[in-house]
């Protein structure tokens, strides 16, 4: 009975100081993996080393559905999150996110007013960009012997680039890339899919890869999938095919054609606990200096016109990360920004057609 | 036993009959024991390495052992997961149980739509128990807590603890109660010195099991813990759907390891309580 | 009849304090019904508020539609008036310009905006884009609206909003059976290139079937084996059984994405036999197999445990009658032996199918495209499309069909026989 009684109150001790550790530090919420890595590099730790508010860093996989729950309860726990651009849009119009006035941004290295310094359409009433990513694809240089596919269109030709495909499981991205791959110009994706038939036609495009698609859900795993041998071709979000490329060794291409790009933003629940200081590391986070950092570990893009030319070698491997960028001139040949607008519109839509399409 | 006087068609079936069940056996055990050699391979694949199907020492490692503990999310998680089981697995014995004890009563009334319902935790799907969970433990601020994770896993165990108190609990005779009274017992003596004695081993076997729930639940914990709050499962989870590192295997063998331990817990309880029953 | 005519009648017995003993044990009785009910409570009280009360409220979710009712009330209550044909008079026109204002500066337009996007793909940005331009818009109403866009102008939208303004709506359960409001509210199909939610139940019903059949074909033989065979066998064979069943389900899907995957040990193994070419590998994963194979593996200890706690009643001296009576042993085994295990059958089948249907975790893993069940579209709308009411309408018909099943299972087995271990 006492020895019980012991136990019951170690535990009882371990359960208080569990549930207190982590109280009244500044939760920040990312993707994880190496893009979450470079924020904490970048960002977190001379913020802490500047006496910021201890970061308490959180993975999610994207979305607003916990910022809404929490926001809803009126039990915020999260105080910055790092959102697509549509879920920005989105939970800003909701009432689901604190506005951010863009005054408390600093001016650029250069003296260049921050409205001016930030890239045309990167600051929204709710967010604050940080960076350019995209969607790619990636393939296996060890499986194509012979010519190695080179286009969009050359992801969906099965006859001269057998393998398997790995593809995220979704309209996102996936539509796009198949009206780019069956000839449509990147300018006028968005007016085609907004008819039936050019829904149609994008289903279509994917039906010629449905049967030998693995399809992803988490930014992880299309590397994971081409390292296993999984497949042989995948598209990917390009940090993480980065990444492999470079701490890993492993013999991954990215093709740039036909590229979707997007960017991400930090954001502040409504009534998030540690507001005032939310703001303050954005603002910190997204000054020049840091905004070129954040670009030293991973290959994205720096919002921040100061900060492009600023961006150096990688930290660790030490090769020079301008040619791995999205918005390197080489790369944004054929390249397609996300319409944010027309995913806020469509997405339930197409989220039905994609999965009855994937059902079938 | 296959008698001596079986003819050769009898003794065909009788041994192809025990290839099959041990073909099935087979399916049932392989697959849990295939991930322990797996989880010391020293390269970081999920196949058998030719260097470990020579048994070369060198293609052993316990490399992922050491990421386990010099990682300290898999650390916090597993303490977690430790305190959250503890917790949840005392209320869900204690409520169960005297739920148990009432349930077990000839004059409850109500009694088959009562047990239907607080069974129900163990029948309803779980993505619609974690969904309803979600929305109401953020209401009242339970969500992202060590506490809304305690009562929710207690809910989920309960039945577990009502099913087997009740079942020690068939068949027993209520007259020794009334006798443990008329022989001057007071109610609790006679629960300690009667009641106790009998409903011990269903306690003990439902708490496991209450336990391994809340060790092994994970869909509830994807919708209400937070970072914080992670659990070993939880965390298994997202490392699959990101990366299986043989990490991953080294945790599910060290789980495996765990589960070997209760069973043999419980075998050995059950042996027990049949020597009991033996000399009663 | 008083109780003084009671105790005076002179056939009623008395306990020993003079208080007639019918009454007494009524009275006794009903202070026992009080402890063992009084026993229950607490347990009831919390599975009551911690389970069923919010699972409940999830539910509510589904028929509840609050947003349009709340937050655009001056359209609403003029829609009412409505009688739907063409569109609306001047006056709802202004009620939706000063609703919009309203919602504008409170926030809540995104809302309204989103809601109306769920049952009209489109028109979220149109009306947020309308309410940004509402404050500044003069009278005539309608001139204003329909030129800040003609979409004001057609009756679809108008006949949307007035059905959305309901405060409760059966629109989440229609969609959840593939079926919508038309623009004359009468109840149609969905278009077919939307049509996902019959498919997906009909999948989740047939994978569960699969996954019983194959429980109760490979638990069969096991349970008989281990009902007949000697203790001291049996008890060994029997922790082959138990492991897997306390074996956390993570530990064996993992297992599985290992066994199963393509450079994973059954393909190496394939390889290195040259029964497959290393490069047509079998893809045994990310599919319906993968799904059902892990799910079998999984729920094939529920099969085995009932079947064997029937079949260890059996006494062998039927089998060895029949036997001597002439019948040849396949006749002696279906005559005899198997109908006295259809309840084993019919506890273990039902059990295997109950929990089947809401299975998650497993096909989520390993379940690729063709292998995801309606669990898994209800995680779907719960976390990333946030159709909460759509996720709480699958919800509510896979919990009515679980429901029917559990009932059947009490009826059938009976809740007190549900055995463990």
């Amino acid at each position: 009975m006492k020895k019980s009684l012991l136990l019951t109150s170690i535990a009882a001790v371990g359960l208080f100081a569990a549930t207190t550790a982590f109280a009244g530090n500044l939760t920040v919420v990312s993707w994880g993996g190496g893009y979450t890595k470079s924020q904490v590099e970048a960002y977190h730790k001379p913020w802490e080393a500047m006496g910021g508010k201890k970061i308490n860093s959180e993975d999610y996989n994207g979305g607003l559905a916990e910022v809404k729950a929490q926001v809803e309860s009126g039990k915020v726990i999260w105080d910055l999150v790092d959102v697509e651009l549509s879920d920005a849009v989105r939970g800003c119009d909701e009432g689901l996110l604190e506005e951010i006035d863009p005054s408390i941004l600093p001016a650029g290295d250069d003296g260049t007013a921050a409205t001016d310094d930030f890239i045309q359409g990167t600051l929204v009433d709710c967010g604050v960009a940080s960076i350019v990513w995209s969607t790619v694809y990636a393939y296996d240089k060890t499986k194509f012997s012979g010519s190695a596919p080179q286009t969009m269109a050359d992801f969906f030709n099965v006859k001269d680039f057998p393998g398997k495909r790995g593809l995220r499981k979704g309209p996102k991205a996936n539509l796009e890339m198949a009206l780019m791959a069956d000839g449509v110009a990147p300018a006028d994706v968005y007016s085609t899919l907004t008819t039936k038939t050019g829904v149609a036609r994008a289903l279509a495009k994917l039906d010629t890869i449905k049967d030998v698609t693995v399809w992803w859900e988490t930014g992880a795993q299309p590397a994971q999938m081409l390292a296993d041998g999984e497949v042989t071709m995948t598209t990917a979000y390009n940090g993480r095919i980065f990444g492999a490329q470079v701490t890993e060794k492993k013999p991954f291409v990215i093709v740039w054609d036909g590229q979707v790009w997007d960017l991400d933003l930090w954001v502040i629940p409504k009534g998030a606990p540690n507001k005032a200081e939310a703001l303050k590391f954005i603002a910190f986070s997204t000054d020049t200096k840091r905004n070129a950092d954040q670009a030293r570990w991973i290959s994205y893009g720096p919002v921040r016109k100061s900060a492009a030319p600023l961006v150096g070698k990688h930290a660790e491997a030490g090769i020079d990360m301008k040619p791995h960028m999205p918005t390197a001139p080489a790369n944004f040949k054929n390249a397609l920004q996300n319409d944010f607008a027309f995913w806020a519109d469509h997405q339930d839509e197409l989220n039905e057609k994609f999965s009855a399409w994937l059902a079938k | 036993m296959l008698p001596s006087y079986a003819g050769p068609l009898e003794t065909t079936w009788y041994y192809s009959f025990r290839v099959i069940c041990a073909l099935i056996l087979l399916f049932l055990i392989a697959p849990i024991l295939v991930v322990i050699p797996l989880s010391f391979n020293a390269e970081p694949y999920f196949s058998f390495t030719e260097g470990m199907l020579t048994l070369n020492p060198d293609a052993f490692s316990m490399r992922w052992y050491e990421d386990i503990i010099n990682n300290k999310q898999w650390i916090h998680s597993a303490k977690n997961s430790v305190i959250i089981a503890f917790f949840a697995t005392i209320m869900a014995t204690t409520l169960g149980t005297l739920a148990a004890l009432g349930l077990s009563r000839p004059e409850m009334p109500y009694r088959g739509a009562i047990m239907g319902l607080l069974i129900s935790p163990m029948i309803v799907p779980l993505i619609i128990s974690g969904a309803g969970m979600y929305f109401f433990y953020s209401h009242v601020g339970l969500a992202q807590t060590m506490i809304g994770m305690v009562l929710a896993h207690a809910a989920l165990g309960t039945p577990f603890v009502v099913i087997t108190v009740t079942a020690t609990l068939t068949g027993f005779d209520q007259s020794l109660i009334r006798a443990a009274n008329n022989l001057g017992a007071t109610p609790t003596y006679a629960f300690f010195k009667v009641t106790m004695p009998l409903i011990m081993p269903g306690m003990i076997s439902g708490s496991l099991f209450a336990f391994i729930t809340s060790f092994d639940e994970v869909v509830v914990a994807l919708f209400l813990s937070g970072f914080e709050q992670r659990t070993i499962p939880r965390q298994m989870w997202a490392g699959i759907r990101e990366q299986i590192s043989p990490t991953i295997l080294a945790v599910a063998t060290i789980l495996v390891m765990i589960s070997i331990a209760l069973l043999a817990t419980l075998e050995l309880l059950r042996r027990r309580n049949e020597r009991l029953r033996g000399i009663v | 009849m008083s109780e003084q005519v009671m105790a005076a009648t002179p056939h009623a017995v008395l306990a020993a304090d003079g208080t007639p003993l019918k009454q007494r044990l009524q009275k006794t009785l009903r202070r026992r019904k009080l402890i063992a009910a009084g026993l229950v409570l607490p347990l009831g009280v919390f599975v009551f508020v911690t389970f069923l009360f919010p699972i409940f409220l999830m539910l509510f979710r589904s028929v509840d539609n609050p947003i349009i009712h709340e937050n655009m009330p001056q359209t609403v209550a003029i829609l009412e008036q409505w009688d739907g044909k063409g569109v609306p008079e001047e006056a709802a026109y202004a009620a939706l310009v000063r609703d919009m204002v309203e919602a504008r500066k409170n926030k809540t337009i995104g809302r309204v905006a989103t809601r109306m996007n769920f049952e009209m793909s489109g028109v979220r940005s149109l009306i947020t884009s309308s309410a940004r331009k509402a404050k500044k818009m003069q009278p005539p109403f309608k001139d204003a609206l329909i030129k800040a866009n003609p979409i004001w102008g057609e009756r679809d939208i108008w006949v949307t909003f007035k059905r959305l303004g309901n405060e409760y709506t059966a629109t989440q359960y229609l969609a959840a059976v593939d079926m919508r409001y038309d623009s004359d509210n009468n109840i149609v199909q969905q278009d077919e290139d939307r049509q996902i939610y019959v498919t997906i139940f009909g999948r989740t019903l047939w994978i569960s079937l699969a996954v019983t059949l194959l429980c109760l074909v490979l638990g069969y033989p096991v349970a008989y084996l281990l009902a007949t065979l000697p203790a001291k066998y049996s008890n060994l064979l029997m922790i082959m059984v138990l492991l897997p069943f306390w074996t956390s389900l993570l530990v064996r899907t993992t297992s599985w994405i290992v066994l199963l995957q393509t450079n994973g040990v059954i393909n190496e193994l394939l390889v290195w036999l040259h029964v497959v070419a290393d490069e047509d590998r079998l893809q045994m994963m990310y599919n319906q197999t993968g799904t059902v194979i892990a799910m079998t593996h999984i729920l094939l200890p529920f099969m085995i445990l009932p079947l064997f706690s029937v079949m260890k009643t059996i006494p062998p001296s039927y089998m060895r009658a029949a036997l001597s009576l002439g019948a040849n042993p396949v006749r002696a085994f279906v005559k005899v032996y198997a109908p006295q295990t259809v309840p084993g059958i019919g506890a273990g089948s039902l059990l295997v199918f109950i929990l089947s249907v809401g299975y998650y975790i497993t096909p989520a893993l390993v379940g690729g495209r063709t292998g995801q069940m309606i669990s898994n579209f209800i995680a779907f709308h719960m976390q990333k499309s946030l159709n909460w009411g759509l996720a709480a309408a699958l919800g509510g018909l896979l919990l009515v069909g679980v429901m029917v099943l559990y009932w059947a299972y009490t009826k059938i087995v009976g809740v007190d026989n549900m055995k463990l271990g």
